[in-house]
């Protein structure tokens, strides 16, 4: 025990030069494989190399961090520094969503965009201001620690877990799911084997040692995510500009882009149908949704338990309120350069691929359409052949690419990135390295707040209260390991649109955590029996909306009152309703995602990714009136909320180990 | 809200300016998150270096408010933690 400790004493006093030995020893790894490349090692083998080094790497910090002690497994011992717990936060946030994703993203929407963007950096105000130092200072384990304490008890507790299960279930299957997509892409591997290798890394790091194996390895995965996606872009704003700092020279771009628009027009390239100028809003989200979305991923943010979480793990209240910040400048290091990937990827687009005869195609294509990423004329880019083929097929086709014959893929913006700009190999293998680090780290974090709330909530304070600590941190790891095969299984049958569905996760996040935590913190008079009923029927009202709104449309239609959904001109997207409802499948049940139906009903014109919008409000509204009804929380229970405000004192919590 | 009378009176006036400076934070959050892109499309008429300022605002803008206020806010309420004495050693 006490060699343990010093050990660790040495460690945390030297994170700095520990990091730093491994960045460059990370960068000097990247050099090694360019010389590699030159000597002539085929690209493949530099792939390969590239995934199973940083994988090995991540796998022996997790195995190196391993732990028998409580407090150590839940929340790293509660000694990470801010600055540090930071990173492994942008780490824990930033997905293959957001690495391959959002890039994509804002290219398609252009300025519609970025309400993700907003909404994914503008909750961290409400975790700093609202939520995280209270929860610190509170002294929990697990979010729904919290929840059953202030609310009386283990139906709170059981009701919280209910919410985190559903919501980081729904957000993890999409992770192994990115995960699958860069491994089959990069290893050639068969998508289904993928994504359980990628799940064989994620629990090398994370079963051993839970939150402190995962706390360590989620910085060294921000490292290299972040030199991955910074590294093509800013060589490319070099080569372009002059001067490597895209997010200031893809103002440039976006100037050309909207010039360019206007030639395209007047050239028949495109018509105004089916142009998005660039930075013109509210073209693809109706006024109302946009700000909807940008609200639902914010409040999200606030209540989603895997980014709570990781504020119980630093030394003190102050530093919680610190870390949130530095949490944030680190994801707003890549989220402030997605754009920039977007408008550079658009102008290659728009002037060297529309407007060009055909057989001056750029060969970069070639590579993505053979995957089926990157479609011209209806047919995949596999080769030149194929498009000049696929072109001619259609009635008089000029023979020069129009807007409406180019249809990309929007994971391939970020990927293909180096190959536009004339990089070599190594630089793609380096993004594509970045890119599992994200989901890795992403899926680590999300995967231990669900196995913790399992084996701390469910079976050590609900079944077994007198479990010894060897035995509930093996529970812990086996339920570990059951819920990520779980997840891996879902990932393989391929659930569509990952967008929609993290969406969704923070949708429910919202409506079942936000109005409890913060009335629990910031209102004494709140009561359990408000808790409860506020948790429920917000919470339920919201699984209601989007369930009914994506799977039993017919019947929202007919029973509950829910009208067609607007475009952002204000026409419905279902134009006779009358007639969609008289047709056969009308009242289907479980329906796909390409029903007439789906995802095209709801109320007041909201789209069911902000079904939160719906839930929160009624969660706060029965808190409130609940309460009331209900007497006063016992002079002891106003005493501890006094005690969670005022960052002096000890935890209120006091967990043996 | 009822006054509870087991709550000091020093905690009382600490609570309060904790929530006036939340508001306060509310505040400024609501306006870059929300308030300023309600103006996008007359914004985007003001072109910075190529940007157009509301799609600047979005995109960068709003950000980095976000940032800094978030380093001023760990600031401010640390110190109205230290002036009631309330703060960690």
């Amino acid at each position: 025990m006490a060699t343990q400790t010093s050990n660790d004493g040495s460690f945390l006093n030297n994170l700095g030069r520990v990091y730093g030995f491994y960045t460059g020893g990370f960068l000097a790894f990247v050099i090694f494989l360019a010389i590699l490349e030159q000597v002539g090692v085929p690209n493949k083998i530099l792939g390969y190399l590239f995934v199973f080094f940083t994988i090995a790497v991540y796998a022996i910090i997790g195995v190196l961090s391993r732990t028998a002690q409580v407090s150590e497994y839940y929340v790293a011992g509660r000694k990470v520094p801010a600055f540090y717990n930071g990173m492994a936060t942008g780490a824990d946030w930033m997905s293959a969503a957001s690495f391959v994703g959002m890039a994509g993203t804002l290219f398609l929407l252009g300025y519609d965009g970025l309400a993700w963007v907003l909404g994914w950096t503008g909750g961290y105000v409400l975790v700093a201001v609202l939520v995280g130092p209270y929860l610190r200072k509170f002294g929990a384990y697990t979010v729904p620690d919290f929840m059953s304490f202030r609310f009386g008890g283990n139906f709170a507790r059981f009701l919280a877990v209910l919410v985190l299960v559903a919501c980081s279930f729904t957000y993890v299957t999409a992770q192994i799911f990115g995960t699958g997509i860069i491994a089959s892409r990069f290893l050639g591997m068969p998508f289904e084997v993928a994504v359980f290798v990628g799940l064989l890394g994620i629990l090398l790091c994370s079963m051993l040692g839970g939150m402190r194996a995962v706390t360590w390895t989620q910085i060294a995965q921000y490292i290299v995510l972040i030199v991955a996606y910074l590294t093509p872009i800013v060589i490319l704003s070099t080569k372009k500009y002059g001067i490597p700092i895209p997010e200031l020279t893809y103002g440039q771009a976006i100037a050309d882009i909207t010039a360019r628009e206007a030639q395209m027009l007047k050239d028949g390239l495109a018509t105004t149908a089916n142009l998005k100028p660039h930075i013109t809003p509210w073209l693809t989200y109706t006024q109302l949704n946009f700000f909807a979305i940008i609200l639902c991923m914010m409040v999200g943010t606030a209540s989603l338990p895997h980014i709570l979480m990781r504020y119980f793990t630093t030394p003190s209240v102050r530093e919680a309120r610190k870390s949130v910040a530095w949490s944030l400048f680190f994801i707003f290091l890549l989220y402030f350069s997605a754009p920039a990937y977007a408008a550079f990827s658009k102008l290659e687009v728009y002037t060297n691929i529309i407007g060009r005869p055909i057989a001056d195609i750029r060969p970069w294509m070639f590579t993505w359409g053979e995957l089926g990423l990157i479609q011209v004329c209806g047919k995949n880019a596999a080769s030149l052949q194929a498009i000049v083929d696929a072109c001619k097929a259609i009635a008089g086709h000029g023979g020069v690419v129009r807007l409406q014959d180019f249809v990309i893929n929007t994971d391939v913006i970020v990927l293909s990135t180096p190959e536009i700009a004339g990089l070599p190999y190594v630089i793609s293998g380096l993004v594509a390295a970045g890119g599992l680090a994200a989901a890795l780290s992403t899926a680590d974090g999300l995967l231990l707040a669900i196995a913790n709330a399992l084996s701390h909530d469910i079976y050590y304070k609900m079944i077994d209260p007198n479990a010894p600590t060897v035995k509930r941190l093996s529970v812990a790891r086996i339920l570990l390991v059951i819920v990520a095969v779980a997840a891996a299984a879902t990932a393989s049958t391929r659930p569509a649109d990952i967008l929609a569905m993290v969406g969704w996760a923070f949708s429910l996040a919202m409506a079942g955590n936000f109005p409890a935590l913060v009335m629990g913190i910031w209102w004494k008079r709140a009561t359990a029996a408000g808790a409860v009923a506020g948790i429920i029927g917000g919470f339920g009202i919201a699984v209601l909306y989007l369930v009914v709104t994506r799977y039993f449309p017919g019947f929202g239609v007919s029973y509950l009152g829910m009208s067609s959904l607007t475009n952002p001109a204000g026409a419905p997207l279902i134009a006779d309703m009358a007639k969609a409802m008289a047709a056969p499948n009308a009242m289907d049940s479980w329906v796909a995602a390409s029903h007439p139906l789906a995802s095209k009903v709801g109320w007041f014109g909201l789209t069911n990714i902000a079904a939160g919008l719906i839930g929160m409000p009624v969660g706060f509204a029965l808190i409130y009136i609940v309460s009331l009804m209900t007497p006063a929380p016992s002079k002891e229970m106003q005493a501890f909320v006094d005690e969670i405000r005022k960052p002096r004192g000890r935890t209120i919590l006091q967990e043996k180990d | 809200m009822a006054p509870n009378k087991d709550t000091s009176a020093n905690d009382e006036a600490h609570w309060r300016k904790t929530t006036n400076l939340m508001w306060m934070h509310l505040g400024i959050w609501f306006f870059f998150g929300y308030v300023i892109h309600f103006f996008a499309p007359a914004l985007n008429k003001i072109v910075i270096l190529g940007f157009p300022l509301g799609f600047y605002m979005a995109a960068q803008g709003s950000l980095i408010a976000f940032v800094v206020q978030l380093f001023m806010f760990a600031k401010q309420q640390d110190k109205i933690d230290r002036e009631f004495g309330v703060a960690e050693d």
